[in-house]
């Protein structure tokens, strides 16, 4: 007779890390389909070659730093990194841009530190932002929409051909932030595919991340703070800069919300709860924190797009926003805040 | 009568697998008499049990065989029989190590100890009430086993405002308190009656979770014309626990570190009430228990009336064990139960369940991942801590910031685990760093000791030389006096009187001294009595010593003459300093012993490590009686 000697509790509940890493996943790809649907194969090349070089860089560093490669690549927290990776980029990205920047995402992003769960910086964020400013020029060419031929992409991709004319146009947020006092109607009645908020790609693809998020919030993959904190804060800000259509105006406050990688960043990159504060207010404030940055980036900043810098720099300010936000105790008059250690 | 009241919310929660249904089909069911009965010392939070019987004795049911020794509860023989052996014995604890027990042969004859007698307690006052509690050996029996009339003792001394009877029985699979409450409806009552009068509590609550609608009913039925509430509380674990249950019943919380009767509030449950009924009605001692047998290896889960003592294995063959399917027998709950290593172990008061799993129903737990700091743990922590924040810290042995944390408001209820989707077994981190934190100050208290006792000794020996030094100087000035006033009588040689003038009034002089320093003395160790700090500690050593260099100092001057009355006199005075030396050198040693004590149980040290503490206070104040009673005055 065999009695297992465990210690409480006996029972768990029946979900696990990678369940939720599936997850993500999977709330990822209404986003991937809606972007292929403007830019061809392009975004699921990108995120096939970025997942496949993600995992063979973490199989690498595990084997040398001799841990169990089936193991950990079975947590699927490095197909999140290069799925989102891959999203990020633009589509048809030339290969060793992927490289790249998966290799400083897995590497240098996630496996020196220590591996899952001790990456004090978003891993996918911290490879676009190497590849962003050693590559300008790469990443700020996004093809038009329905204008890139497969085999054109393809060899864009992989022999590195230069974008035909017409195949490549200024993003919505690039055309504002280099408008010369246009009012916003003239600036977007002279942009080819604008939509109802945004350029058309934008504000479906957008669109469909807002979908999987409420999704994985309705699976409780996490909780709402950091998306409506990010969002929230977005929004208050582009409604007080907003500085009408006429020619000085910072965007509207769901231009804002709808261009950009602004809904992939609040529910796939923000909610990366590694890199995150780790209480609810703390996240609450973390989002607030990258919404604020990513308006004053995009507006003020050299950069159109901004998620990527506005999650590196909160991630730095994440544990000083969980040394400030802890929860009150039980039968405690008041949460112990701040970077007190006394014992009581 | 159920009106209306205001529920609130403490913070996280869960909602585990109920499993409670498989074991409430039928009615509590007796189990069998048992050959061999195996009961346990220590039952109960405390000290153990000390044994009043011996082996080859023969013993009636409810007959006294271990008593009370400090915090504690009496045992008493469950059934009639033999003691067979009185001596280690599988015991159910988690560190699967056997325990002192008094082993009885039943007779099969079940015969109670003639003086066990019913009684009225309207005829009866409330001394004699928690007398009938105490010597009944109850303590608290939903799971943690606090000596019950010690607790009830504590609630008469602080003002009790709500008596709240706990039949919430949060944890999954356990059903014994809702079968009780099924069954036993009024004695629950009734012995919840004896403790609102003995607290004085303005108002009773009984309290059950919502999914024991039958309980909820069979209590209400039972209540009569009596103006206590029977409160149905949503089902969410742990809001069984005492802690949880308070702020959801009142909105008030337990301040850390406190008791509730500090907010006027005592807690019983349901199980422990129909205890107390039965001690002071018809003056049974605890000597069994409802017990859940349950978990998927056994063919009919059900609750049983065991005797404290049955073993484990005999009652789980009762409802059908399958031991080919077992994987592991937990006994509590599944959420802060622990796996049993020994099914020859006995049913204690304690024991509210037992449950005997088969693989697929608790499967082994899987290998842990890093922690991704979701923060889900954080969202079902009761204690409103950060467990993620908790285990970094502990994997880092940081004890500093797991204080700062508040490691020490963990309840060990395991929802945090429970949640984790890295499947970290956090609450064990817990506990272990909890252990290691208390062993450290355990450490530190007794260096702090060991450099106190140095510094004594060093003050001590520095005394001593003073003392000689002093003593050496008065017999220079002594001898240097004698011959100056030799060579005056020489001198002038009529005048014999004189000589003995100025000596006397010294000697006078001396006199006054030596009983005024011995005064202060006196004083000064009063006053360390009561108060005990290291500066009363040194300003008593610094007045002992005056008063001996004044006691030395006189014995010196007194004149050879009367040499043969100080001579018999003297072994009683160097006697008397040393005897209370060895007295005071006991009384600091008790000091510090007691406070050893209180700090450790401030810390809520586990039994384990306060038993050696509580045992060395007793032998301090032995040496003290000792010391005193050898001591002349
Ligand atoms: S639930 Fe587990 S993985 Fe999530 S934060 Fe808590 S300890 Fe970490
Ligand atoms: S075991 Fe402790 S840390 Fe975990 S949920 Fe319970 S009280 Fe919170």
């Amino acid at each position: 007779m065999f009695l297992s000697q465990v210690t409480s509790p006996h029972t768990v509940r029946h979900d696990h890390t990678r369940n939720i890493m599936r997850r993500v996943i999977l709330a990822a790809i209404p986003g991937l389909l809606v972007s292929c649907w403007f830019f061809g194969l392009g975004p699921l090349f990108n995120v096939l070659l970025c997942s496949l070089f993600a995992a063979g860089f973490e199989s690498l560093v595990l084997k040398l730093r001799q841990r169990p490669i089936g193991f950990y690549l079975k947590d699927y927290s490095v197909l999140v990194t290069g799925v989102l990776l891959g999203l990020a980029l633009p589509p048809w990205s030339p290969w060793w841009l992927l490289l790249v920047a998966t290799g400083f995402a897995v590497v240098f992003g996630k496996q020196l530190f220590g591996g899952l769960g001790q990456n004090p910086f978003n891993p996918a964020m911290l490879g676009y932002v190497v590849v962003l400013v050693s590559f300008p020029v790469d990443m700020t060419s996004w093809p038009a929409a329905h204008a890139v031929t497969f085999s054109g992409g393809l060899s864009h991709m992989f022999a590195g051909t230069p974008w035909l004319d017409g195949w490549s146009q200024a993003t919505v947020l690039d055309s504002l932030k280099n408008n010369q006092g246009l009012t916003l109607d003239e600036l977007w009645d002279g942009y080819t595919g604008f939509g109802w908020l945004s350029s058309r790609d934008s504000e479906l693809v957008n669109l469909a991340f807002l979908l999987g998020g409420l999704w994985l919030l309705h699976k409780k993959v996490y909780t709402w703070h950091a998306p409506a904190g990010m969002l929230g804060a977005l929004f208050v800000m582009s409604l007080i800069f907003w500085g009408g259509n006429g020619s000085e105006s910072n965007g509207s406050p769901l231009f804002h919300l709808f261009s950009g990688a602004t809904m992939l960043g609040a529910f796939f990159i923000i909610t990366d709860p590694v890199s995150s504060a780790t209480s609810t207010r703390g996240r609450l404030l973390f989002g607030i924190g990258v919404g604020i940055l990513v308006y004053i980036i995009r507006s003020w900043g050299g950069y159109p797009d901004a998620i990527a810098f506005s999650v590196l720099l909160m991630n730095l300010c994440a544990p000083t926003l969980d040394y400030f936000t802890r929860p009150r105790t039980y039968g405690h008059d008041k949460a112990k805040r701040g970077f007190n250690t006394e014992g009581q | 009568m159920s009106t209306h009241w205001t529920l609130h919310k403490f913070h996280g929660g869960i909602h585990p697998l109920e499993n409670k249904q498989q074991s409430t089909t039928m009615p509590i069911q007796q189990a069998a008499l048992p050959g061999l009965l195996v009961v346990p010392l220590l039952q109960h939070i405390g000290q153990p049990a000390e044994p009043c019987v011996s082996e080859g004795e023969h013993v009636y049911k409810g007959q006294l065989i271990a008593s009370p020794a400090g915090l504690g509860a009496a045992i008493h023989a469950p059934s009639s029989g033999v003691v067979e052996r009185i001596g280690a014995a599988p015991y159910p604890h988690a560190s699967g190590q056997p325990y002192n027990a008094i082993e009885i042969r039943t007779d099969g004859k079940d015969q109670w100890h003639p003086d066990i007698r019913p009684a009225n307690p309207d005829e009866l006052d409330d001394e004699q009430l928690l007398q009938r509690i105490r010597a009944a050996g109850i303590s608290g029996m939903g799971g943690a086993g606090f000596p019950t009339a010690t607790k009830l003792r504590s609630g008469q001394q602080a003002s009790i405002d709500t008596l709240i009877i706990n039949g919430t029985e949060c944890e999954p699979y356990i059903t014994a308190d809702d079968m009780l409450m099924r069954e036993r409806a009024a004695d629950i009552l009734s012995g919840a009656a004896i403790l609102q009068r003995l607290l004085d509590a303005r108002q009773v609550v009984i309290a059950i979770e919502d999914n024991k609608p039958q309980a909820i009913a069979a209590m209400q039925a039972a209540l009569g014309t009596r103006p206590w509430h029977v409160v149905s509380i949503p089902t969410l674990y742990p809001s069984g626990g005492e802690r949880q249950l308070i702020k959801v019943l009142t909105g008030k919380e337990v301040p850390s570190g406190g008791l509730p009767a500090h907010i006027g509030i005592v807690c019983q449950n349901v199980g422990t009430a129909a205890a107390v009924h039965d001690a002071v009605y018809l003056g049974r001692p605890l000597i069994s228990r409802i017990t859940t047998l349950t978990g998927a290896a056994l063919k009919q889960p059900m609750n049983v009336e065991c005797l404290v003592g049955t073993p484990v294995i005999e009652l789980l063959q009762q409802a059908g064990l399958d031991q080919t399917r077992m994987n592991r027998v937990i006994v509590g709950g599944p959420m802060m139960g622990f796996s049993l290593a020994d099914l020859n172990a006995p049913v204690i008061k304690t024991g509210n369940c037992l449950i005997a799993s088969t693989e697929q129903e608790m499967p082994a737990p899987e290998p842990a991942l890093p922690c991704i700091r979701c923060g889900e743990c954080e969202l079902a922590c009761p204690a409103g801590l950060l467990p993620q924040q908790l285990l970094f810290y502990a994997q880092g042995d940081d004890h500093e910031q797991l204080q700062a944390n508040n490691l020490f408001d963990c309840i060990e209820c395991g929802a945090c685990s429970y949640v984790c989707s890295s499947k970290i077994p956090l609450v064990q981190y817990y506990r272990s760093a909890k252990a290691d934190i208390r062993e450290q100050q355990q450490k530190q208290i007794k260096a702090e000791h060991a450099r106190q006792r140095f510094e004594f000794r060093q003050e001590r020996l520095r005394l001593e030389e003073e003392r000689k030094a002093a003593e050496r100087q008065a017999r220079a000035e002594r001898m240097a006096k004698a011959k100056a006033a030799k060579e005056k009588a020489d001198a002038a040689k009529p005048a014999p009187v004189a000589g003995s003038d100025p000596s006397a009034d010294q000697l006078k002089k001396l006199k006054i001294e030596a009983s005024m320093a011995r005064v202060a003395l006196t004083k000064a160790e009063k006053q360390l009595a009561q108060h005990d700090t290291p500066e009363l500690h040194a300003q008593v050593a610094q007045l002992k010593a005056t008063a001996e260099a004044a006691q030395q100092a006189l014995a010196a001057a007194e004149p050879d003459a009367t040499a043969a009355a100080p001579a018999a006199e003297k072994p009683a005075k160097a006697a008397r300093p040393a005897l209370s030396e060895a007295a005071k050198k006991a009384k600091i040693e008790l000091a510090m012993a007691r406070a050893a004590l209180k700090k450790a149980e401030r810390a809520e040290a586990s039994e384990d490590e306060l038993a050696p503490l509580r045992e060395a206070m007793l032998k301090a104040e032995q040496t003290l009686a000792d010391a005193e009673t050898g001591t002349p005055e």
